[in-house]
């Protein structure tokens, strides 16, 4: 990717982030019935958005790796590069909310329907993420992990779903639809700024994880733990 | 000019997975390791949630569905890990991949084999629970005899699925339950739920809807498993 974007990635996501926060912070309207604790709202909500949008994107790469007659390590990357942040950014997520839970419920964590499902996807992904570390053959570790991607991908509409279906103490996604007008641009900013960053994030553990690959590939008898970090940096050298 | 030898047919999915599954069972009865393995230890299970509880008769009466089902996602893991492993003896698996068969029927074989084994162990299981925890069987045997079959087919089918994928991993014995447990837990909810309601009665008439959760289940991870197996075993 060309710098001019990633670092551009990086200053307009945090530029937006900043200013949707100060907007969320200082601007919108405090809630009528949680007052000035609701305003974790900008942080929880599109915290969740972009985990759940890169867990998706771990299954979209699952997908198109296994469809794919030879083994394209560019998918493989992404996929891990995506579980990766969105195990980090859906456990931020959990923390806001349980941040967010203790004032509102008078709990930090409950067994609603939508945290327990919450709870259930991030296990999923660390598992994943753990599976990747026990493998040695790139081969069979990509193949693997994709199968691993789309069976725990099923989990994602249960989670997403689980507030509608289940209907209990986890209100209903917050969206443009269901808040005030006047908090909608305070959260649109914020989430627009979380993926931006969510993309800088991504496209920065894509180049490394590409890196290992080609590093792997081109050096099958060193253990990964073996290859330097010069090299495992600028697989260019390897070559 | 002679013809050409005729190349060995292949042979069908159905006659494949009975081939397979048949040679499974063979090797489970002749040894019978695996069997005895996890009857013991899904025994000594039941038995440490009542020290783990301490002798309170009515807790255990209430919770014995969900300690049952526990003993029996404990015992899979043993059950699963070993029968990949004895197909890693001696390479067998690259012997049974050579075969002119659909790989998928390793997968049918392996899955139904240990649903079959996980089965019998439930139904060892609950006269003991009866004894230990001192349950009653209120509604139906042959409804506890439905779940029992459902819940064992949901834990093996994506059991089957990631034994074979951690068979061949490093750190197998962590690999397995961190992969499996999360996945199975609305298997593990709905068989639960089903059994306790089997155990103390149903009068809000719920336990269709946990067996058709349990159904769903099955359906997706049984297709799923089916259409992805044939990935993990290539080489």
């Amino acid at each position: 990717m060309n710098k001019f974007i990633k670092w551009g990635l990086l200053a307009l996501g945090l530029g937006l982030l900043g200013y949707g926060w100060w907007l969320g912070l200082a601007w919108a309207p405090p809630d009528r019935e949680m007052g000035d604790v609701q305003r974790i709202m900008y942080v929880h909500v599109p915290l969740q958005w972009v985990a759940m949008l890169a867990m998706f994107i771990n299954f979209v790469a699952a997908v198109a790796f296994l469809l794919k007659s030879k083994a394209s390590w560019g998918l493989d990357s992404t996929a891990e590069a995506s579980a990766e942040i969105g195990l980090l950014l859906g456990t931020a997520g959990m923390i806001t909310g349980a941040i967010w839970g203790r004032p509102t419920w008078g709990v930090y964590w409950s067994w609603d329907p939508r945290l327990t499902s919450e709870a259930i996807m991030l296990v999923t992904y660390a598992g994943y993420l753990v599976l990747r570390k026990f493998v040695e053959d790139p081969d069979k570790r990509a193949t693997w992990s994709a199968v691993v991607a789309i069976i725990g991908a099923i989990n994602l509409p249960i989670v997403w779903f689980s507030v509608r279906w289940w209907r209990s103490l986890h209100q209903v996604q917050s969206s443009p639809r269901t808040v005030d007008p006047e908090m909608v641009l305070p959260l649109r900013v914020s989430a627009f700024g979380m993926l931006f960053l969510t993309l800088f994030l991504m496209a920065v553990r894509y180049r490394q994880a590409l890196a290992e690959r080609q590093a792997e590939v081109a050096l099958p008898d060193a253990l990964p733990g073996d290859i330097p970090a010069s090299l495992a940096h600028n697989p260019s050298k390897v070559a | 000019m002679s013809a050409p030898a005729p190349r060995p047919r292949a042979i069908g999915l159905v006659p494949a997975t009975l081939a397979l599954l048949r040679k499974d069972l063979l090797i489970e009865w002749r040894t019978r390791a695996r069997l005895n393995a996890i009857i013991f230890f899904a025994l000594a299970t039941l038995l440490m949630f009542s020290f783990a509880l301490g002798p309170d008769t009515k807790l255990l009466e209430k919770n014995a569905g969900g300690y049952f089902w526990l003993a029996i996602l404990f015992a899979s893991v043993l059950a699963l890990g070993e029968s990949f492993r004895v197909e890693a003896e001696n390479a067998c698996m690259d012997g049974v991949r050579l075969a002119p068969a659909d790989a998928r029927a390793i997968f049918l074989s392996k899955a139904v084999g240990n649903a079959l084994l996980l089965t019998a162990l439930g139904a060892l299981l609950v006269p003991v629970m009866v004894a230990l925890y001192g349950v009653r069987i209120v509604t139906s045997v042959a409804d506890l005899g439905l779940i029992l079959l459902l819940g064992c087919l949901a834990l093996s089918a994506p059991g089957t699925v990631y034994a074979a994928i951690s068979s061949n991993a490093r750190a197998r014995d962590v690999l397995l339950p961190l992969l499996l447990f999360p996945l199975v837990i609305p298997a593990l909810l709905s068989a639960t739920k089903a059994t306790t309601l089997v155990l103390q009665g149903d009068p809000m008439n719920q336990l269709n809807s946990w067996l058709g959760l349990l159904g769903g289940f099955n359906l997706i991870y049984w297709g799923v498993g089916f259409l992805l197996f044939p990935r993990i075993i290539e080489d």
